[in-house]
């Protein structure tokens, strides 16, 4: 019967197989699947939040590039408003020290002008007086010289007689 | 105890009358056994390998193929290795009569001898008489649990499972979350192959965990074995996955998570198909009771047959060279390189064979449990 012996199920070898199967299936589903299927989980979720890390922090990176910018904006408007200032302080102030030098300018060349005039107020006076006194002088001397002789002087006495008598009538 | 065997010999019949077909084919082979028997005597060998054929040529029998074929896929008390060295086996037999009995198989020396009360009769263990002739009420009694080449090879690829697998699980606990190196690497795309294709697509996402620890085993147990047999020397050449009470147990555990972790919905369909008239039910629940355990049956059928197949066609390519070798030896050196050109042919197909019945078989039987756990209302076509 040697196609019966292959198809009819030997006792001893069913024994065996369902014993030894069974143990290896326990053993292996304790020492060897779940620690495996769990293995391979795990990875999968870290693979998957790795994932979605990066994601996330791409999207972060393109949120801060976004911000740089706007900073660098706001930093180069800062700077032009800044050295806009300082140029109109500058301005303003060479503008302010130009105003003031010319009033400083303007009162010396004032006060110059009132000292010359004071100088050649002054200096006229003195020639006035010189000129007098040299007047003096010299009538002095045109006087000294016109009375010298004494029908001289009685001649301007009489003069000064008559007049004296005509502004008395 | 002896209902059990009267049960087992009536399960024996029953695939017996359903492979009716080749029946006949079996009565040949029969015959051709008994004479290759007869010269077995003359000249000892148990064959199994083309080192053996050679050998049975020389001892001056007339090649018998299917005698051949027929030792190989079946199982033996002892494992031939070489020439004349077999690698003797433990034989354990429980007799209701006479208790536990432990001896080795070369206590047989081949078939040949008698040990106390013990005989061989092709590859059986029986009862004899004083006299030397079978005894068969005695024989009822034997309940032969021998750790036979098929065992023997069993164990291994368990053993081999077991290291592999806890290895690769240490792997997995040792580098958490980093990328798989090694033998983890060669093995991790084929358990996720198991996990989303299998598992996940025919059980689904939520309920498939549970299942998976027995889709795996099963899963690589009949890769790992149908691999084994396709290697012609020790300690692959057992033809495991060809054996019926391999798959038969392979199958009964499928039949029992199927049965065990049914639903209302399940058993609905079985028992009182709904939306089907009451008349109908009458044919339609004794089908669907059949198809119950016709499901395990074909899975158990399937596998068995792809795998001995396989080894016979292989077999069947080198014994042809024996068979031409008898009449010429020109002839025969002649047909050894076309046998052996189809022989590797067909080790390529039977790798693929290897695996493809391996996921046919899990794959199957997820999809039994899957259908088992079916919540939804669905009118599916039971798969067979």
């Amino acid at each position: 019967m040697l196609l019966a012996s292959l198809v009819e199920p030997s006792f001893g070898l069913i024994f065996w197989m369902t014993l030894s199967f069974l143990a290896v299936l326990f053993i292996l589903r304790k020492f060897a699947w779940k620690p495996i299927l769990n293995g391979l989980k795990e990875r999968e979720t870290s693979i998957a939040d790795a994932l979605n890390e990066a994601k996330k922090m791409r999207e972060d990176m393109v949120r801060m590039a976004a911000g740089n910018e706007a900073i660098m904006r706001q930093a180069r408007e800062d700077r032009e408003l800044l050295l806009k200032e300082a140029r109109d302080i500058r301005d303003k102030e060479i503008s302010e020290a130009k105003v003031r030098a010319k009033a400083e300018g303007d009162a010396i060349l004032t006060r110059a002008r009132a000292d010359i005039q004071n100088e050649k107020n002054a200096a006229i006076t003195e020639m006035k007086n010189q000129v007098a006194s040299l007047s003096i002088l010299v009538a002095e001397r045109i006087l000294k010289d016109k009375l010298e002789t004494g029908a001289a002087q009685h001649t301007l006495v009489d003069k000064v007689m008559a007049e004296a008598d005509l502004r008395k009538s | 105890m002896m209902s059990l065997k009267a049960l087992l010999r009536l399960a024996s019949l029953l695939i017996g009358t359903l492979l009716m077909g080749s029946a006949y084919a079996q009565d040949e082979g029969h015959d051709h056994g008994e004479i290759a028997h007869d010269h077995a005597e003359e000249a000892p060998a148990t064959v199994a390998d083309a080192h053996t054929i050679a050998h049975a040529e020389q001892g001056g029998g007339k090649f018998n193929a299917g005698k051949l074929i027929m030792d190989h896929i079946g199982d033996e008390h002892g494992w031939h290795l070489w020439g004349h060295t077999t690698l003797p086996l433990p034989v354990i037999l429980f007799d209701t009569q006479r208790g536990l009995q432990v001896f080795s198989s070369s206590r047989f020396e081949h078939g040949h001898a008698t040990y106390e009360g013990y005989a061989l009769n092709e590859s059986e263990v029986v009862a004899v008489n004083a006299a030397g002739n079978v005894d068969e009420a005695a024989t009822a009694n034997i309940w032969d649990i021998s750790i036979t080449k098929n065992v023997l090879s069993l164990f291994i690829s368990l053993a081999i499972l077991l290291v592999i697998f806890i290895s690769v699980a240490k792997a997995y606990t040792r580098r958490a979350g980093q990328a798989p190196t090694g033998m983890q690497n060669l093995l991790e795309p084929i358990i996720l192959f198991v996990r989303d294709d299998v598992a996940k697509s025919a059980i689904g996402e939520h309920k498939y965990q549970k299942y998976m620890p027995y889709l795996l085993t099963a899963f690589f147990f009949i890769f790992l074995n149908n691999l084994m047999g396709l290697v012609p020397f020790f300690p692959g050449g057992a033809n495991l996955t060809g054996n019926i009470a391999v798959t038969l147990v392979l199958a009964l555990i499928t039949f029992v998570i199927v049965t065990i972790n049914g639903n209302k919905n399940y058993w609905g369909h079985i028992l009182a198909m709904p939306g089907v008239p009451k008349w109908v039910l009458l044919i339609l629940t004794p089908v669907e009771i059949l198809g119950m355990f016709l499901k395990p049956f074909v899975l158990m059928i399937r596998l068995f047959a792809n795998i001995t197949a396989g080894h016979i066609i292989a077999l069947s390519f080198f014994s042809l060279i024996f068979v031409f070798g008898e009449t010429s030896a020109g002839a025969g050196y002649g047909v050894s390189v076309m046998s052996l050109a189809f022989t590797v042919f067909m080790t390529m197909l039977e790798l693929l064979v290897a695996f493809i019945q391996a996921y046919v078989f899990t794959f199957l039987s997820a999809m039994y449990i899957g259908a088992a756990l079916e919540e939804h209302h669905e009118h599916k076509e039971s798969i067979i």
